[in-house]
């Protein structure tokens, strides 16, 4: 399994050709006290950068990005019923979807854990 | 931090106790410490210390100091006794509002609160209308806290023994900590509480010393917008502003009867028109179905989509766990119980006028009057 992160802050989970997505501690963090999250249907088709789902806190509204293209196989209910999840556990129980991957060549241009960290300190 | 942003007297002290510093009205202040949802539910319950440092605090003094202001605001400043505060409004020649803002009576002068992104605009406005023989003073060396929430007197009274003899809108000359403060039973939370204005060299030690009583801990400028969204209370410049009259904005009572029938102050033909023929918008309360946040800037549409009105502020109220708003609507649609859509981040939303405050008030009236 190994873990991939985007500029806009979202993780992405791989095994194999299944990805799981969501977004980041320092996300959630930035976000504050989520009160609503919206994720997409299995079966709807997403293109690497197009809007996927969506996150609102107290303070504002964001968009979830998806980080890689591919056919959502599962949104987490979980998180929609418990918004809050996304404050508690974002990189575990607070996960939005899971997808198969289109095209594995679109990791390349993602972060790596490290990277993904040095990123977040320059902001 | 921008060059435009400048620092309030407890910059540091929010810091060194983990707010998180956003600007706001020309400021960097805290948005969070813990938390807005842990933080607004602990006003409601216990006492918030919130720093407002950034509004402004003036004196209007002169011979005609109250003649002049009745010119400029709607209320009935000849009946406003000693140490009592009320709510009023700077009015234009429109009947539009300038700023909202708290006025009490003090000795020879008036003492005024202002917003902090309006104050410098209104004393430019003051300046300009009233006349040379009043004196609008910008108090910039006093710092100014509020501590909320129904455990407030509490926490303030063993502070400053007395206090909670104060009714709600009156305010007094009283000692913190050594430091010589105006305290007024008054606030922006729908909560029982008190505003609190101290020299800024003072105010680091009296900040701790109230966060240092068990019923206070200190919040940020979030949880004072959800609190007030709860507590039906209008933010100036989201849910007022110029081109809105007071009528309009729900804000009748903010002209006195005296007044009405009087007239002699800005606006009072479209004031005067609108109280007898009612106004053609309304600002209203919703209640949003689902738990998605409609916020400001979402329109009010009929059934064919066009807009008919807009939101003016809107959240999650962290008290009813529901999405709350409010809006401008047109007046057919502005009674508790109409049913209204939304259209808000490219979706259609279903909300329901809700009467405001979204959640009672509890301001403690009793108490006596010094």
């Amino acid at each position: 399994m190994s873990i991939y992160y985007t500029k806009d802050h979202e993780w992405v989970s791989v095994e194999g050709d299944t990805a799981t997505v969501g977004v980041t501690d320092f996300a959630q963090g930035q976000l504050g006290d989520v009160v609503f999250v919206e994720v997409p249907e299995a079966g709807r088709t997403l293109s690497q950068g197009g809007e996927a789902a969506v996150v609102e806190s107290v303070k504002a509204a964001s968009d979830v990005y998806a980080p890689v293209g591919g056919t959502v196989t599962e949104g987490n209910q979980a998180v929609v019923d418990e918004p809050s999840l996304v404050n508690t556990d974002p990189e575990g129980e607070g996960w939005f979807f899971k997808l198969t991957l289109s095209d594995t060549h679109e990791l390349n241009g993602l972060m790596n854990a490290d990277q993904y960290k040095a990123y977040c300190a320059d902001l | 931090m921008s060059e435009s942003e400048k620092t309030l007297p407890l910059d540091g002290w929010h810091r060194a106790r983990g707010g998180r510093m956003v600007p706001f009205a020309g400021y960097q202040m805290p948005v969070q410490y813990e938390g807005i949802i842990a933080e607004h539910l602990w006003t409601r319950t216990s006492a918030g210390l919130f720093d407002v440092s950034h509004m402004g605090q003036l004196l209007i003094a002169g011979p005609d100091a109250q003649k002049g202001l009745e010119t400029l605001l709607p209320a009935d400043l000849a009946s406003l006794q000693e140490g009592r505060l009320r709510y009023s409004l700077l009015l234009n020649i429109e009947g539009g509002i300038v700023d909202d803002l708290m006025v009490t009576r003090r000795g020879s002068h008036f003492y005024v609160v202002v917003n902090g992104a309006t104050k410098y605009g209104d004393i430019e406005y003051l300046e300009d209308k009233l006349p040379r023989n009043i004196v609008v003073d910008h108090v910039k060396e006093q710092a100014l806290l509020a501590l909320q929430g129904p455990r407030a007197v509490d926490a303030l009274s063993r502070l400053v023994p007395g206090v909670e003899a104060l009714g709600f809108m009156s305010g007094g000359a009283f000692e913190i900590g050594g430091a010589r403060a105006w305290i007024s039973r008054s606030g922006y939370t729908g909560e029982d509480g008190f505003e609190i204005s101290i020299p800024a060299r003072d105010a680091t030690a009296v900040a701790d010393l109230l966060a240092d009583q068990p019923e206070v801990r200190p919040i940020g400028l979030g949880a004072r917008d959800s609190l007030r969204l709860e507590a039906g209370l209008p933010l100036y410049g989201h849910d007022l502003d110029h081109g809105t009259t007071p009528i309009e904005a729900g804000l009748a009572f903010a002209i006195s009867k005296q007044r009405r029938a009087g007239g002699g102050f800005a606006g009072w033909h479209r004031i005067v028109q609108e109280l007898a023929d009612g106004p053609i918008r309304k600002r209203v309360g919703l209640a949003i179905e689902g738990r998605q946040p409609v916020r400001e800037g979402a329109m009010v549409v009929d059934g064919e989509g066009n807009e008919v009105g807009k939101v003016t502020s809107g959240g999650f109220s962290p008290s009813l766990e529901a999405p709350i708003a409010m809006a401008y609507v047109p007046l057919a649609s502005a009674a508790p119980g109409t049913k209204v859509s939304l259209l808000a981040r490219g979706k259609i939303f279903s909300g329901t006028v809700a009467a405001m405050p979204f959640v009672p008030h509890r301001y403690q009236r009793k108490g006596a009057a010094l």
